[in-house]
């Protein structure tokens, strides 16, 4: 299954240390593949290196592309890290 | 060779004075050399990578759980983004994509593919982002050091006691020095509330910081002196300023110790009038401190701690295990938690707070919590659930007038809702006080009867808003004074007002761990003081040798009087008549 969401993160401080971690963890907990664009650039939503370099700010809005037996899943978790504010 | 005696004025950070040996912590970045590899070695350096990482886990891990247990949760956060660096599939494959194509050892691809990262990071506008720099640089080294099997960190264990110089320290690097080996902190960049200011102050170790660049003067092993109190540091002391300041420390370290000696002395005066001297913090391993010193509770638990040096906020469970922490440690004592007082001279980048022309009338305090309920909330929620392990009271900062009062209530009772409905127990009676910092309330405070349960005067602040002065201005900080009688009458009126409305009051700022004002502060009413831990001792002996009637005619002395000068002198005096000779010499070394 594929699936392609735009996402605004709300969650306050954008995707930064704490929020980036968690989103890493639980992405690597699902064999799908995740990745995220911003722009043109798309990285590789399992590496919290990348998703550092990606530099996304509080709402601002980004694609979560993910590909996999379980995207359905994954999508759904991963929207509400990114969508939540206390994260 | 003989060097010559260099002193350098920083900024105090942390009070005390130290002698010691300079461990300078260079910023030489490390070089890693190229070594040329053959094809079949290239497993070998794959296991080598693999082996070095999981034995980085392993140590991150430990001293993540050690620091956990010491000082709670939030700070042992501080590894997270390393440890998930150790398993990033991205930066491994990176890695050995490289190695297959260059051949090169792996130590040299590795430190080459993190240069790139963390050259990147800086260039990134965002000030959090280019926080992971950091991240990246110390989980580098600690990679580095296991795969090469040398010490490439700044830091290697200190086996000797000595004065750390450095230009600055991460957190993850702070944490790891051992206090014990560390006589004292000097780093060239940061002000008094950087984390390294924080950390010596809490572990009671002299520091100074934001000296400008003097690691070029200083080579390891040069004797040095730090003044924390003066923010003073002297490099290779002559004999006499050495003989001057080893004098110096002697009696201050003689007179910690014996004033310790009367920690378990009542805190009451000479008549058995029963009073509270209670203890300052700031992270919550300054509890021990505190109960080792005598604490009757914790009159002031700042909890700006938590939200600095950080790029995200701490959230509720974090936040819940540094008070329940606090409290169970605490019990049956009282403690009371001050919400969030950020603003004035501490900003926090990810609040969001600006750079203002007059901070400390500004946006700060309950000012910028009332604005920003969802961040209020979560710390209250924090602190109502830490409610139920002991007597735990909430203090607001920075009230100016009744309606923030209610306004700061309203959101607490919220709360109470909140958790009625989610089923979470708290202690439904929680005393709730205000600090009155500000001249207005301190004017209006009978106004606030059934509306706040508690004072407590923060003496800080309202010295500086009572005579407009900026204390860190140094052209004009000779303004500053305590015993300005303007102040002193604004006290009388805070003490007697409350009183007779039947609100308790306390003081928790500087001016109550002066001893020669406690006496005169008895004699107005007061009763419970809030003081940094190593001052309880002097305060428990200085209230057990003056009776209430001593204390009372020295009030109506000092306030018939006009002239700060005159009031200081009288209390001094008055301080030595009361202790006797010996007692007094102890109190004034």
């Amino acid at each position: 299954m594929k699936l392609e969401k735009r996402i605004k993160v709300i969650s306050e401080q954008g995707l930064h240390a704490r929020p980036a971690a968690m989103f890493v963890e639980v992405a690597n907990r699902f064999v799908s593949s995740i990745k995220i664009a911003k722009g043109e650039l798309v990285v590789d939503g399992k590496s919290i290196l990348n998703i550092l370099m990606l530099g996304v700010e509080c709402s601002e809005e980004i694609t979560l592309q993910i590909e996999g037996e379980d995207a359905q899943e994954a999508m759904g978790v991963l929207e509400d890290i990114i969508t939540r504010k206390d994260v | 060779m003989f060097k010559k005696e260099q002193i350098i004025k920083g900024v105090s950070a942390s009070p005390g004075i130290a002698i010691g040996k300079a461990y300078v912590i260079s910023e030489d970045i490390l070089k890693v050399e190229k070594r040329i590899i053959k094809d079949a070695e290239l497993s070998e350096e794959i296991k080598n990578l693999e082996t070095a990482l999981l034995k980085t886990k392993r140590e991150i891990v430990d001293i993540q759980s050690k620091m956990a247990k010491e000082m709670g949760s939030n700070y042992a956060n501080i590894f997270d983004v390393q440890l998930m660096l150790l398993e990033d599939r991205v930066l491994l494959e990176e890695i050995i994509e490289r190695l297959r194509k260059e051949l090169l050892g792996v130590e040299y691809i590795f430190f080459d593919v993190l240069k790139k990262y963390k050259r990147a990071l800086e260039k990134l506008e965002d000030p959090y982002l280019k926080e992971r720099a950091q991240d990246v640089n110390d989980f580098g080294k600690r990679v580095l050091k296991n795969l090469i099997g040398k010490d490439a960190s700044r830091i290697k264990e200190l086996r000797n006691k000595a004065i750390i110089i450095a230009h600055d320290l991460s957190p993850s690097e702070a944490a790891v020095l051992n206090p014990e080996y560390v006589l004292g902190l000097v780093t060239e960049s940061g002000g008094s509330t950087t984390h390294t200011a924080i950390m010596a102050k809490s572990f009671e170790i002299p520091a100074v910081v934001g000296t400008g660049s003097i690691m070029g003067n200083i080579e390891i092993d040069d004797p040095i002196i730090i003044d924390g109190s003066r923010g003073v540091l002297i490099v290779n002391p002559h004999q006499a300023t050495l003989k001057e300041y080893e004098n110096k420390k002697n009696k201050i370290d003689e007179k910690f110790l014996n004033l310790l000696k009367l920690k378990d002395l009542k805190s009451q005066t000479k008549d058995g009038t029963s009073i509270k001297i209670m203890a300052n913090i700031e992270l919550s391993h300054e509890v021990k401190s505190a109960i080792n010193h005598g604490a009757d509770g914790v009159g002031l638990y700042r909890t700006e701690y938590l939200y600095l040096n950080r790029s995200d906020l701490p959230s509720e469970e974090e936040q819940y295990q540094a008070y329940k922490l606090v409290t169970l440690q605490m019990t049956p004592n009282t403690v009371i938690i001050r919400t969030l007082d950020l603003g004035g001279d501490k900003l926090v980048s990810q609040l969001d707070m600006s750079y203002e022309l007059n901070p400390f009338l500004g946006w700060r305090a309950i000012r910028f919590c009332l604005a920003r309920p969802a961040i209020f909330k979560v710390q209250l929620r924090a602190i109502l659930r830490a409610s139920v392990h002991g007597d735990l009271q909430i203090m607001f900062p920075m009230i100016s007038n009744i309606e923030e009062m209610e306004e700061a209530r309203k959101i607490v009772n919220e709360v109470m809702q909140e958790f009625d409905k989610e089923e979470i127990p708290y202690n439904k009676d929680v005393k709730i006080g205000a600090m009155i910092e500000t001249p207005s309330v301190a004017m209006t405070c009978d106004h606030f009867k059934n509306k706040a349960d508690f004072f407590s005067i923060g003496t800080n602040d309202l010295i500086q808003y009572t005579i407009a002065v900026d204390r860190i201005n140094e052209k004009i900080a000779y303004l500053y004074d305590p015993a300005h009688p303007g102040v002193l009458r604004l006290i009388e009126n805070i003490i007697q007002k409350s009183g007779e409305n039947n609100i308790p009051v306390g003081m928790c700022g500087e001016m109550a761990g002066e001893s020669r004002y406690l006496p005169l502060l008895l004699g107005l009413g007061l009763r419970n003081f809030s003081v940094s831990p190593l001052i309880i001792p002097e305060l428990k002996l200085v209230a057990s040798s003056v009776t209430l009637d001593q204390a009372k005619e020295i009030a109506r002395e000092v306030m018939g009087l006009s002239s700060r000068e005159k009031i200081r002198q009288y209390l001094s005096l008055k301080l030595r008549e009361i202790l006797g000779s010996d007692y007094a010499e102890l109190i004034e070394a």
